[in-house]
């Protein structure tokens, strides 16, 4: 598998490809610095993003309230995590931080809410 | 009709007046802030993606969060804050301001102030801006607008976008709307070059294999009731090739034209406005041309990082307090922006004080160069890694730097980009 991509460790932005290499290593070009290696190979192996979202919410002044995962989880869960946040609903009152979802797919990482509610 | 004296009004609670009035208050002086909202933070509160605050509080934050952060400071502070309270008008006389302000929940509300901060943002360019024919169907939003119904109303704007422009807006709002399950079909703009961090480009467009179109216009908006499709042109040497014009179906269309500064209040009471930020005129203080009368954030020029905003406005209180304090300033001369630079604030700088300042290139380049001149001389120079457009760009200059002020020269502070 080959993948072009831009790398985005610093503002440079180097536009690098990332492929494996006899099936056991993978090779990064086009990078300026050590950065877009570790980048490139990352991208390849385990993508991962932070997932921000909101969730419905029985509060007189705001419709919905806004949540975040507390680090980067793989991509490949994302469609499924963001389909389990549109079903779920929530009560006031709910503070900043405080846990949605524990755990998310044993990741580690936690859905937290980024907004206090209290009415 | 209310009346109430207090030494500072800082008009708007979002994250510039919040971080100014906090300082002003920490100096011991009386201050309110009139919010038009019904509770602070701005446009902080419908920005829900993470990337705030990187700077300023050293982790990463969602817009709500970084918002609440200075919400909790302001409400354990002796800062009186009005909601869903709009500033009408601001009088000048000799000595003193008055400003009137118009609530729900009190009426008419009297002022009598010594200071004013303007820290009321900015608001978007829309399809008028830009001159966009077609019909007038329903499915036409601002981005900011879209952002606001998805994000804390829970609309859907949707189910087939075109995002026009590629500024953060627009990338944010591209994301938001495949997340949310509609269909983003493109990102048209106008310019050969993306207008949003590339961070951006990548995470929101790149990641759902959204297509990116640069030098591209749209030509003709179609629909009766709703947008049905609209007309794409790409353009050459900045010229409409009409004969390549494609057609893209779409319900929907977001504007991320860009922000405009919102200085009707400002116009109207006779401060001078700089054309290429449309924010006021200020001095090194961030003090308009009218005494006491003070700008931070993005009513003074748009900000790409809340984090600048806050750094920016937390200054702007201290040099309030200072002026109430009846410190007077050092001797000032102009600033001007000088090649491939396409603004520089504030307008004026002192050289025996510390000087910052913000100011925009126009132009993409590796490994660029920012020089200051004075008179021809040069007093400092700054190596850049990598520069554009979109990204802001800060420098200081200490006091005692500029060294060759003379009477026989005017003194212009000149910032090049090479």
């Amino acid at each position: 598998m080959k993948k072009e991509m831009i790398c985005i460790s610093c503002p440079m932005g180097c536009r690098i490809t990332a492929e494996w290499e006899n099936d056991n290593d993978i090779k990064v070009t086009g990078n300026k610095c050590p950065r877009g290696i570790v980048y490139g190979r990352e991208e390849i192996l385990s993508p991962r993003r932070v997932v921000t979202a909101t969730i419905d919410i029985n509060s007189s002044s705001l419709g919905r309230i806004p949540v975040m995962t507390t680090g980067t989880v793989p991509k490949g869960i994302i469609d499924s995590l963001l389909n389990r946040i549109y079903k779920m609903h929530l009560e006031t009152p709910i503070a900043r931080d405080d846990i949605i979802m524990k755990n998310i797919d044993d990741t580690g990482i936690d859905l937290i809410a980024t907004r206090t509610v209290t009415t | 009709m209310k009346e109430i004296k207090v030494d500072t009004l800082v008009i708007g609670g979002g994250s510039a007046g919040m971080a100014a009035a906090l300082e002003i208050a920490e100096r011991g002086f009386s201050v309110t802030i009139a919010e038009r909202e019904n509770s602070m933070g701005g446009i902080l509160n419908q920005c829900i993606h993470n990337g705030f605050g990187l700077h300023h509080f050293k982790e990463e934050l969602s817009g709500p969060a970084y918002a609440e952060k200075f919400i909790d400071m302001v409400d354990s502070s002796k800062i009186k804050v009005f909601l869903d309270m709009t500033v009408m008008d601001i009088e000048q006389t000799t000595d003193d301001l008055t400003a009137y302000g118009l609530s729900r929940d009190n009426g008419m509300v009297k002022f009598s102030i010594k200071t004013v901060v303007f820290a009321n943002g900015c608001r978007e360019r829309n399809r008028g801006s830009i001159g966009t024919p077609g019909t007038r169907p329903s499915g036409i939003f601002t981005a900011g607008l879209a952002q606001r119904l998805v994000n804390m109303e829970g609309f859907i704007p949707g189910k087939e976008c075109v995002v026009v422009g590629s500024g953060d807006i627009g990338l944010i709002m591209a994301r938001r709307m495949t997340w949310i399950g509609s269909k983003v079909k493109a990102v048209i703009e106008i310019q050969p070059y993306p207008a949003g961090l590339t961070r951006n480009i990548v995470q929101c467009l790149n990641d759902f294999d959204i297509p990116l179109y640069l030098s591209h216009v749209v030509g003709e908006i179609h629909g009766r009731d709703r947008v049905e499709s609209i007309d794409v042109i790409p353009l050459e040497n900045g010229v409409e090739q009409k004969d390549k014009s494609f057609n893209i179906k779409c319900d929907s269309l977001l504007l991320a034209v860009g922000l405009v500064p919102d200085n009707e209040l400002a116009q109207k009471i006779g401060i001078t406005i700089n054309p290429e930020t449309n924010g006021p005129v200020v001095n090194r203080q961030l003090m308009t041309g009218q005494n006491g009368i003070f700008a931070c954030g993005n009513v003074l020029h748009v900000h790409d990082l809340v984090d600048f905003v806050t750094e920016e406005s937390e200054r702007c209180g201290r040099y309030v307090a200072d002026y109430l304090d009846n410190k007077k300033p050092a001797d000032q001369y102009k600033t001007t922006p000088g090649k491939n630079v396409k603004y520089l604030v504030p307008n004026y700088y002192s050289p025996k004080e510390d000087n910052k300042f913000y100011l925009r290139t126009m132009i993409v380049k590796n490994r660029a160069e920012l020089v200051v001149k004075v008179n021809g001389k040069e007093i400092t120079r700054k190596k850049l890694n990598h520069i554009q457009p979109s990204e802001m760009i800060s420098f200081s200059i200490p006091g005692g730097k500029v060294e060759n002020i003379s009477e026989l020269h005017n003194n212009i502070l000149e910032v090049q980009i090479v």
